[in-house]
């Protein structure tokens, strides 16, 4: 079976989850990472936000609710900046199966939505390799809500959209916000070509048309760790 | 102003609080004192402006609701920008212009961060220069933006382009890195304070005796020695910041004078800039 060269013209193989918070997204990467690893793989995995320097400032501006669009989108770009020279690229040239739960999508999706100019957002990100498979998952906003708030007791600021003072309460905020973040995602769907997956459906068949998509495009045997 | 001379009849012990400043304390015969008074109660209020974004911007910006002067003094280190802007922002304060006062790197957002990551040198180039434009975009945002809308000079102790220098310095894209900076605000006036090479090492020693790490642009590996990677370092800036003095038409003011002429060269064009153009 022909399969595709990556895309990145590294050695390596990006693979990157993305949607709205909620959508199973991180659970489904996890799984994926497992399963990878425990056939012996080479895997690295990495998080959107997730710099150890930069997240301190990051959780200091959501905490006290500093952030503006345009700071809300350097940093969160400043923390992808640091995690692309230091691991992703890195990684990638060596080889690995890169796993990233968000890319530089999720930045294209928000901070657009908060009302940042499209093309600026795209240039800073413009140094970073196009995916090899990108999923976004698919759910409808009830689900993610449900999803989330079976998890903790209340949505957070950010991630309702607060900021934007959309609708005095967070629900209605994180309706209308995330709702423009699944529009925005679907918009980018054609242009960067994801793979759009169900998030409705069971855990169990997601993971299973993950796994299946990623066989048919990724000769698994070359990424296997040495003996 | 009629209003203001009636006032000073009136209440002249306010009036002369505000004029003790003067360096020969001496008090003033009634007569020269009144008109020397009366100089400080004509204020002109500010020209308005042409308000733009470099490229991108902020989001959600009233423009014309900008009121204020953005004033902006670049330079090297040494160049004499902070001397400058005390001055100048004695003379505006003295002459009724609220002032703010902005450097770099003072966010309450990240600059502790920043100090942390300049400290530990761990980041790549071009982490730190979107550290650092987090940094600018933030106080751009909650110091600048604020002040202008409320009508007051703002000094601003060296802007984006010494951060773009720095980034192209450090071989970042220029496209990128204009990119980037498109969210700031022109200013109304950039005046870069140009001293000569010789002059700069001469200053810096004498302020400082000790060479900083990122002034020398010691991560740049130009030379195992500090002095002549300092020297080489500053060359390089020189030579970005006439790059982007063409490109952003900066007033170049030779500051290799003495502290009184640059000013009064400084005070000029501002007193220009302030006031509504008579036809």
């Amino acid at each position: 079976m022909n399969k595709l060269p990556g895309k990145s013209g590294y050695r390596g193989r990006l693979i990157v989850v993305e949607g709205v918070d909620g959508s199973g997204k991180s659970t489904q990467i996890q799984l994926l990472r497992r399963w990878l690893e425990s056939q012996r793989l080479k895997v690295f995995f990495s998080q959107w936000n997730s710099s150890e320097l930069v997240k301190s400032a990051t959780s200091k501006g959501k905490k006290k609710e500093l952030l503006t669009p345009t700071t809300f989108s350097l940093i969160h770009a400043t923390d992808f900046a640091d995690r692309y020279d230091r691991q992703l690229a890195p990684m990638l040239k060596a080889g690995y199966i890169v796993l990233c739960d968000r890319y530089v999508y999720t930045a294209f999706v928000r901070d657009t939505v908060r009302g940042c100019d499209p093309a600026w957002v795209r240039e800073l990100y413009s140094f970073a390799v196009m995916p090899d498979l990108t999923f976004l998952f698919k759910a409808d906003l009830e689900v993610s809500l449900e999803r989330i708030l079976s998890g903790r007791p209340e949505l957070k600021f950010f991630e309702a959209g607060m900021d934007l003072k959309l609708a005095p309460t967070r629900e209605e905020s994180f309706r209308i916000f995330q709702g423009r973040m699944l529009d925005k995602y679907m918009e980018l769907t054609q242009e960067f070509g994801f793979t759009v997956i169900d998030a409705n459906l069971t855990i169990e068949e997601q993971q299973s048309q993950v796994r299946k998509l990623l066989i048919s495009q990724l000769d698994l045997e070359k990424f296997a760790l040495p003996k | 102003m009629k209003t203001g001379t009636r006032n000073l009849k009136r209440k002249p012990q306010e009036i002369k609080q505000g004029a003790d400043n003067n360096p020969q304390g001496s008090p003033t015969p009634p007569k020269r004192a009144r008109s020397r008074y009366r100089s400080y109660t004509n204020i002109l209020s500010l020209a308005p402006s042409e308000r733009k974004f470099y490229g991108a911007g902020i989001p959600g910006v009233d423009l014309q609701g900008l009121k204020g002067k953005l004033i902006v003094v670049e330079g090297a280190d040494g160049s004499g920008r902070s001397t400058q802007i005390a001055k100048l922002v004695n003379w505006l304060e003295d002459s009724g212009h609220a002032t703010v006062q902005v450097g770099l790197h003072g966010s309450t957002l990240v600059s502790e961060e920043l100090e942390q990551a300049k400290t530990g040198n761990v980041l790549s180039h071009r982490t730190m220069s979107l550290f650092y434009a987090t940094d600018f975009a933030d106080q751009l945002e909650n110091v600048i933006l604020p002040a202008l809308r409320s009508g007051r000079m703002v000094l601003a102790d060296r802007y984006i382009y010494t951060l773009m220098a720095r980034d192209l310095v450090r071989g970042m894209d220029e496209k990128w890195v204009r990119t980037l900076y498109g969210i700031a605000l022109e200013p109304d006036a950039v005046f870069y304070l140009n001293v000569s090479s010789e002059k700069l090492i001469e200053r810096n020693f004498l302020k400082n005796r000790t060479l900083d790490y990122w002034e020398s642009g010691i991560d740049l590996g130009l030379s195992q020695d500090w002095f002549e990677s300092f020297s080489l370092f500053q060359k390089l800036m020189m030579e970005q910041y006439h790059k982007l003095q063409k490109i952003f038409s900066f007033t170049i003011v030779d500051a290799n004078h003495s502290v009184e002429v640059v000013y009064n060269i400084l005070r000029k064009e501002i007193e220009n800039l302030i006031s509504v153009k008579k036809k």
